[in-house]
């Protein structure tokens, strides 16, 4: 631990205005909380916001996990890690099963998440409209009406033009029926794990200065229509080192001839799939 | 075989003994001393002190020692430390008129009260690179000392009720907004905070843009300072002003020919620009945006990026531009997945649309 500053980096006061502003998310799912958003030693861009969040609620007992593209061992997961190992000397794990806390970029788990657990979104972007409307002023006013033609329109014309919706990831989700919110940039694949969950999930949007939160049991829907229902990603491939077929999976490149292999994004959800296997 | 994405952890370790031996370069040369950076590197120091937004030119000289001289870097580290700093209190607004000016021009008057005084500048020295050690001369003494307080030039127009006036008080509280949100639209006080942390070379390039008929608001420098003011903060507990130090700082105020409306006469406005050290380039280009930028409240039309405060204000910070600019070498392997896999099902669609007639607009799916 480093002692120059206070357990898990921030102050006492920044902590608390945080908590107070999660607060608020939990209070109005899926609802942005523009919050006091500190600089972090890490980049903008990087995680800031997810740090502040898993910052403001990390206490010595916790067990935390921090993922990256479903990954524990990316440089950037290993680097947070790292960071609140310094700062705040917390207990480190890879096991989701045995995280309180888990901190992820890309990805939700594989394996299902329980009440006592929290997941910590790192969002690049909050305002699911943004890059149909760039003014904040305009998009604010848009999500107060609950007005969300654009994003409807937008999904229409994909369909018009391809025949099917064309958004893989990033996936606008409506929480509890009233605000559309982006789940951050998690393939569709993983929308389905984001409705009714029993673990609390909370973004952070550290450079954008927002918080949001999808309460646990809270019903989220991913935006479609009746005669085109909404589908995730499948494979015709399993998983060559665990042999799962209904994971999430990573293209890997391994030869110069371009041959491919396919293994589960969730690196501890394949390495116990594997150990079960052995046992 | 496959190892793409192990060993994170010792890659890391690996990385910061390449990176802290590659900043110390040769190591028969004798390493940098903070002093060395602080009196030789002294604009480079101002710099990262303002868009560090933290007045301590020894911990600016530490950061770009560290940084490698890496100005966005050093300001970075600057940022993420003042961030742990608690807040004591807040001064008195600062009051350039008192001023001890160590140069001072004009480009609206040949002359004026006080005078002008070139002071350091690098405006004529030329730009022919010195090959030879610079043996450095005795400064000659000036015949007269410089006036101990100079009237601000756009005093003078004030008098004349030729400018518009800004009363003294007028303007609300500002909010610190490196403790709250910017949100929209954002007040002056608010905007020029924003400017004052901005990137240098952003707002350079808007000011520029402003000057091209984007936004032109036919500006004069009305006046540029340079020199030191008196800091003064007035504790709770003592209930009386006491001075704590003097810092340098650099002011810029545009004279923008203004054609009246919305209720106001015709009348010069302004536009106002600050940096800490010597940072005259940065304080006139600030100058400018924060002219352009009040293009609402003066009911100007407003077509220019300048003019957009969204545009202006949410991308002029170099911390936040070059960290988000930056993530993109972080891994996308899920999300490149994702498109992957979409793509493919498009190509595939496609293949089948003309091979079949009549055209299938049946939705496939996602392979």
């Amino acid at each position: 631990m480093t002692p120059r500053y206070n357990f898990a980096f921030l102050d006492e006061d920044t902590k608390r205005m945080l908590r107070r502003a999660l607060l608020k998310a939990v209070a109005i799912p899926g609802y942005q909380v523009p919050f006091g958003s500190r600089e972090m030693p890490l980049p903008y861009g990087w995680g800031t916001g997810g740090i502040q969040v898993t910052a403001a609620l990390l206490g010595p007992d916790d067990v935390l996990k921090v993922i990256d593209q479903g990954a524990d061992d990316t440089t950037n997961a290993v680097n947070i890690r790292r960071f609140f190992s310094r700062v705040a000397g917390v207990a480190t794990t890879e096991h989701t099963a045995d995280a309180t806390l888990i901190q992820t970029r890309h990805r939700i788990p594989e394996t299902s998440l329980r009440e006592d657990q929290i997941l910590i979104f790192q969002v690049p972007e909050p305002e699911p409209l943004r890059t149909l409307e760039p003014r904040e002023a305009e998009t604010r006013t848009l999500h107060a009406l609950a007005d969300y033609g654009l994003m409807h329109v937008t999904l229409y014309e994909d369909i018009a033009q391809y025949g099917h919706i064309a958004t893989s990831y990033d996936y606008p989700v409506l929480v509890d029926g009233r605000f559309l919110t982006s789940p951050s940039p998690i393939p569709k694949f993983d929308n389905p794990k984001l409705d009714r969950s029993p673990a609390l999930m909370l973004f952070g949007a550290g450079r954008e200065k927002r918080l949001y939160a999808i309460p646990p049991y809270t019903r989220v829907e991913s935006l479609a229509f009746d005669d085109h229902p909404f589908e995730i990603q499948r494979w015709e491939h399993q998983c060559e080192l665990c042999g799962s077929g209904d994971s999430y999976l990573d293209e890997v490149v391994v030869d110069d001839r371009g041959t491919r292999m396919f293994v589960c994004s969730d690196t501890d959800y394949c390495s116990g799939r594997r150990v079960e296997a052995q046992a | 075989m496959y190892v793409a994405v192990k060993g994170g952890e010792q890659a890391i370790a690996r990385s910061l003994e390449l990176l802290a031996e590659a900043r110390r370069g040769d190591t028969a040369v004798p390493e940098l001393e903070l002093a060395q950076i602080r009196e030789q590197l002294r604009l480079g120091v101002a710099r990262v002190m303002q868009e560090g937004s933290l007045y301590d030119e020894e911990l600016a000289a530490l950061a770009i020692r560290q940084a490698a001289g890496d100005m966005l870097e050093a300001i970075f580290l600057l940022r993420a430390y003042r961030t742990t700093l608690p807040r004591f209190g807040y001064t008195r607004p600062l009051d350039t008129s008192a001023m001890r000016v160590r140069r001072r021009v004009s480009g609206t008057f040949k002359d004026i009260p006080g005078g002008q005084v070139l002071g350091p500048t690098y405006d004529y020295t030329q730009r022919l690179l010195e090959f030879d050690a610079v043996s450095v001369t005795p400064v000659t003494p000036a015949d007269a000392p410089l006036p101990a307080c100079m009237p601000r030039v756009l005093d003078l127009l004030d008098a004349e009720a030729l400018i518009e006036r800004i009363e003294p008080g007028s303007d609300p509280e500002p909010i610190d907004l490196t403790r709250e949100p910017l949100t929209f639209p954002a007040d002056r006080a608010t905007r020029l905070q924003n400017l004052a942390r901005g990137d240098e070379g952003f707002l350079l390039g808007m000011a520029y843009s402003t000057q091209r008929g984007y936004a032109e608001n036919h500006p004069f420098a009305g006046e540029i300072r340079m020199g030191e003011v008196d800091v003064v903060i007035c504790p709770d507990e003592l209930g009386f002003p006491i001075e704590i130090g003097s810092i340098t700082l650099t002011e810029c105020q545009m004279i923008n020919q203004f054609h009246g409306g919305n209720g106001t006469p015709p009348q010069f406005t302004r536009g106002y620009g600050l940096s800490m050290g010597e940072g005259e380039r940065k304080a006139m280009s600030m100058a400018l945006v924060d002219r352009a930028l009040r293009c609402d409240e003066l009911a100007e039309s407003s077509h220019a990026p300048a003019q957009n405060q969204e545009f202006v204000l949410s991308h002029s910070d170099s911390v936040e531009a070059s960290g988000f600019v930056q993530h993109l070498k972080l891994p996308h392997y899920v999300d490149f997945q994702a498109e992957l896999s979409l793509l493919r099902t498009l190509a595939a669609q496609q293949t089948a649309d003309t091979d079949e007639t009549p055209r299938s607009i049946a939705g496939g799916a996602q392979a």
